[in-house]
């Protein structure tokens, strides 16, 4: 057997592997629900320009390995540099670069470039739950403080604005999403990073405190579909769950119709701490918001 | 091409300072402990470098554990987990890698192959390591106070790391960064020394653009690391303020569980933008010592010319220049403004240009060669494997849009381990077998090396090239347990235990590698002199191993660069740097003290 025959086959076995792999992996994209199918095309477009990269850069490596392995007495060729190859290869991958690079940016003008007609909710980060908030029938969100949360305005709206008012919030409860009508994602954090990401929709955006940061997406698939927090946030970061329900109009309006605004709940609050002052306190000092359960742990 | 060709005897100049005398060490403690030759510092650093990776290997095991059979230990909870994994990224990153790299193959290295008696500042050169090892004391200390070491994750961002709802807030972030911040002071007691080494110490006819790639690599990641080190020791010093003094550099208003704390006004994004500003360049300060060292290898061990020298320089110099500009794209998502995307996209895949060519020229290196499939050419051929791989994915998550389904998930992980992680850590063993000979005068064990090789490449590019497509599914990293998730199949499961046992197999194989280490220096084959036949300058020096002062009574004169092999009509495959043409007639193999040979008289 050829000096080097093994180790270009062992070359030559890792790169067909793993496209083979590839090929053939049971893990893979979840169905797309949303409108960036765009992204899903960049990234398609991504394997097939490196794939074609990786494939011929190892498989020289490989011919050479086996071509040239070592023969007493043998000499290698003395040409330190060829300028015309060289030059060839950087325009080539210039032209990869270019071709992977132009899609990108133009899908990321998409993503940036929020619909006029999008409809803007609210989602809040905070150890260890997800809250949202919908505006109410002003169609607007009323102004937020983090220091006017307390136990009766866990989501610290402006006591002061009469938009938040009817904002209408959801704590410890999934949330739901219209069929195909664009959607502004506010995001909000009362401690620390969070990042809200549903696998199926593909956008995701940290929420960072102190600021009001910010994505969009159109659901395109009804269902319902975890979301997951992507944005290490202490113990309890990897069970910060919550769902999020896309539903036909008519749905979505009678599940609407059944949420509290903050009005309400301000007025459920003042009868409940007539009753059970007490117990509220307590409640309050453990978990601020109510409803949810943080889940564990805490330090040891 | 002025630089190739061989310059003649006249053209070298006259030294343009006399030499100073060494300082010779009197004792056993000066010579062997508080020692100030660089070639033993450099085994200080190494030594100290690999035994804290060891922790960090130990944790990935426990880590590991815990993802491939969660709820089956009942001494892992959700905070070791994460008190694992940042730990285990944090060694690995600095006090490993960028230590052994620098501090390690950048002491060892530098002055034996620019023709150095030592580094400029032996002294502070002892200093660095003894920071250097305080740093690490510091870093261990943090395993054993009260709440532990942090688990903010390697990134350490803020106002997660220093709040209660995070493991280690107490005492071992404060630690952390305490650690960080000494690690900075005597890094840069040492990185000073090799910018100045390189700068002001070559001999005579060493010319920049003759210097070994492995000299250029360390020399642009060193000045990397002088400009990136900094923004990480203010990020680490304003944390610590904010965390013991209440300072908000990095804390707005926040209300955790409840309670109302008393930050206001700072910016989370700030200490990012801080921490990047230096974790890009990080990846190329661990990256282009092993660009420089890979080239090396697979010259002296292809016998052939590296291909296209001079591209090789330029691309390294340009990539150290152009990693101080895509920092943000680790921030894609991070809230900051979104139009910095195409900016930092744009940046991120000009890099590419640079870095593929020298992959391309890596290859062109084996055209036509001669190649010896040593076990330094088989870790450099895996290098190349691995690196090829980990850059391609580098492609997809610098490309703005397509990094917002991937960050962080394990696609992002299985990217950066494979690219500066396993790429580095390979060419790391390449060099250790390539240059255990010059230091101790011993070859290591082959038969172990070969074990050692397929174990680590096959294993490690199996465990990491899944993980990927676990990333692309949608798992997200940093996830002490998955729990029930619907998109999430049970077969990711199966995946993350085959993934567990391949890194635990994978990890017997390193303790391997230490046996060789060990059980060589007194039972490896007794190395001959020059035993690669390489024509770099550390292998031509006139005691074998090199002594105090690495070269004999004169230093050597360069007249051509470091990779004359192969050259038509010499009666040898190479010829050493320090062989003037007139001398090349005769054969030069033989010749051990060509060094002072070749000497001109001294000014």
């Amino acid at each position: 057997m050829k000096k080097g025959f093994g180790v270009a086959f062992m070359l030559f076995l890792v790169t067909a592997g793993t496209v083979l792999f590839h090929v053939f992996s049971p893990w893979w994209w979840t169905p797309l629900a949303s409108n960036w199918g765009y992204i899903d095309d960049t990234i398609i477009l991504t394997f097939w320009i490196t794939g074609v990269v990786f494939v011929a850069v190892l498989g020289f490596t490989a011919y050479c390995v086996l071509r040239f392995s070592y023969q007493e007495g043998r000499r290698s060729e003395y040409k330190p540099e060829n300028k015309k190859v060289e030059w060839w290869l950087t325009g080539l991958t210039s032209l990869g670069v270019v071709g992977m690079l132009t899609p990108g940016l133009f899908v990321w003008n998409e993503f940036v470039s929020v619909p006029k007609d999008a409809a803007v909710i609210e989602v809040m980060g905070q150890q260890w739950q997800w809250s949202y908030r919908l505006p109410g029938k002003d169609g607007v969100l009323g102004t937020t403080d983090v220091r006017q949360v307390n136990d009766k305005n866990p989501f610290g709206i402006n006591m002061k604005d009469p938009k938040g008012r009817d904002d209408v919030l959801i704590s410890g409860e999934d949330l739901h999403l219209p069929l195909d009508k664009p959607v502004k994602v506010l995001l909000r954090s009362l401690d620390v990073l969070h990042d809200f990401y549903v696998p199926q929709f593909r956008a995701k955006m940290d929420m960072v405190p102190g600021v009001v940061t910010y994505f969009w997406f159109t659901p395109t698939r009804t269902g319902t579909f975890d979301a997951l927090c992507f944005e290490l946030c202490g113990v309890g970061h990897y069970a910060m769950r919550s769902k999020v329900v896309v539903e036909k109009e008519g749905a979505y309006q009678a599940w609407l119709k059944k949420q509290q605004t903050f009005a309400q709940s301000l007025r459920a609050a003042e009868k409940q701490s007539g009753a059970e002052s007490k117990v509220a306190s307590a409640q309050g000092s453990g978990n601020a918001a109510g409803g949810g359960s943080p889940p564990l742990v805490t330090g040891r | 091409m002025a630089d190739i060709v061989p310059t003649a005897a006249e053209d070298i100049p006259s030294a343009e300072v006399a030499e100073v005398d060494l300082y010779h060490a009197k004792s056993w403690w000066t010579k062997y402990v508080f020692s100030q030759d660089a070639k033993v510092i450099a085994v200080q650093y190494s030594c100290t470098a690999i035994a804290i990776g060891l922790v960090a290997l130990v944790l990935s095991w426990l880590m590991r554990l815990q993802l491939g059979f969660p709820e089956s230990f009942s001494f892992i909870d959700a905070s070791d987990y994460y008190q694992f994994i940042t730990m285990h990224g944090m060694i690995m990153v600095i006090y490993l890698l960028t230590a052994l790299f620098l501090g390690g193959f950048g002491n060892y290295l530098i002055p034996l192959m620019v023709g150095a008696r030592d580094m400029v500042f032996p002294y502070v050169n002892m200093l660095s390591f003894w920071v250097y090892l305080l740093a690490v004391v510091v870093l261990v200390a943090s395993f054993f106070v009260p709440g532990g070491p942090t688990g903010a994750g390697w990134t350490l961002y803020p106002p997660q790391a220093i709040l209660s709802g995070t493991p280690g807030s107490e005492y071992g972030i404060i630690l952390m960064l305490v650690s960080l911040a000494l690690f900075i002071i005597g890094f840069t007691m040492g990185g000073l020394n090799y910018v100045v080494t390189v700068l002001q110490a070559r001999t005579r006819g060493m010319t920049l653009m003759r210097m070994p790639l492995t000299v250029w690599g360390i020399f642009v990641a060193t000045i990397l690391a002088l400009l990136a080190f900094p923004a990480l020791f203010v990020g680490a010093v304003m944390m610590l303020f904010d965390r013991i003094l209440g300072s908000s550099f990095f804390m707005p208003a926040i209300v955790v569980m409840g309670e109302q704390l008393s930050y206001g006004g700072g910016s989370p994004i700030l200490f990012q933008h801080l921490f990047w500003f230096f974790g890009h360049p990080e990846v190329y300060i661990v990256a282009l010592p092993a660009f420089g060292i890979v080239s090396d290898l697979l010259s002296v061990h292809a016998r052939r010319h590296i291909f296209g020298y001079r591209m090789m320089v330029w691309a390294i110099v340009i990539i150290g220049a152009l990693s101080f500009v895509v920092w943000a794209h680790h921030m894609y998502v991070s809230g900051m403004n979104p139009w910095f995307g195409f900016f930092f996209a744009t940046t991120t895949l000009i890099i590419a240009v640079p870095t593929a060519l020298k992959v391309y020229n890596w290859t062109l290196t084996l055209w036509r060669a001669n190649i010896q499939l040593t076990l330094p050419m088989l870790f450099a051929l895996a290098f190349i494997v691995t690196f090829v791989n980990g850059g391609i994915t580098g492609l997809f998550l610098g490309n703005v849009v397509v990094d917002v389904p991937l960050s962080d998930t394990m696609f992002v992980v299985a990217h950066f381990h494979m690219v500066m992680g396993v790429a580095p850590l390979l060419v790391i063993f390449g060099a250790i077998y390539h240059w255990y000979p010059l230091m101790t005068g011993r070859m290591l064990d082959e038969k172990l090396g070969k074990f050692h090789f397929w174990v680590t490449f096959i294993g490690t590019y199996i465990i990491f090239l899944p993980l990927h497509y676990l990333g692309i599914l949608g798992v997200p990293r940093r996830y002490f347990e998955m729990g029930d998730t619907s998109f999430i199949p049970d077969s990711a499961q199966d995946l993350n235990a085959f993934v567990t046992v391949a890194a635990l197999i994978v990890g017997f194989a390193q303790l391997v590698f230490l046996y060789n280490l060990f059980r060589s220096l007194r039972h490896g084959k007794i190395s001959e002199r020059n035993p690669w036949k390489a024509a770099s300058l550390e292998w031509q020096t006139a005691a074998y191993p090199p002594g105090h002062g690495n070269f004999g009574e004169h230093l050597p004169v360069v007249y051509r660069w470091a990779y004359d092999y192969g050259v038509p009509g010499a009666p040898d495959d190479f010829i050493p740097q320090n062989v003037p043409n007139n001398a090349v007639a005769e054969s030069h193999a033989e010749a051990p003290s060509a060094a002072d040979d070749a000497e001109a008289p001294r000014t």
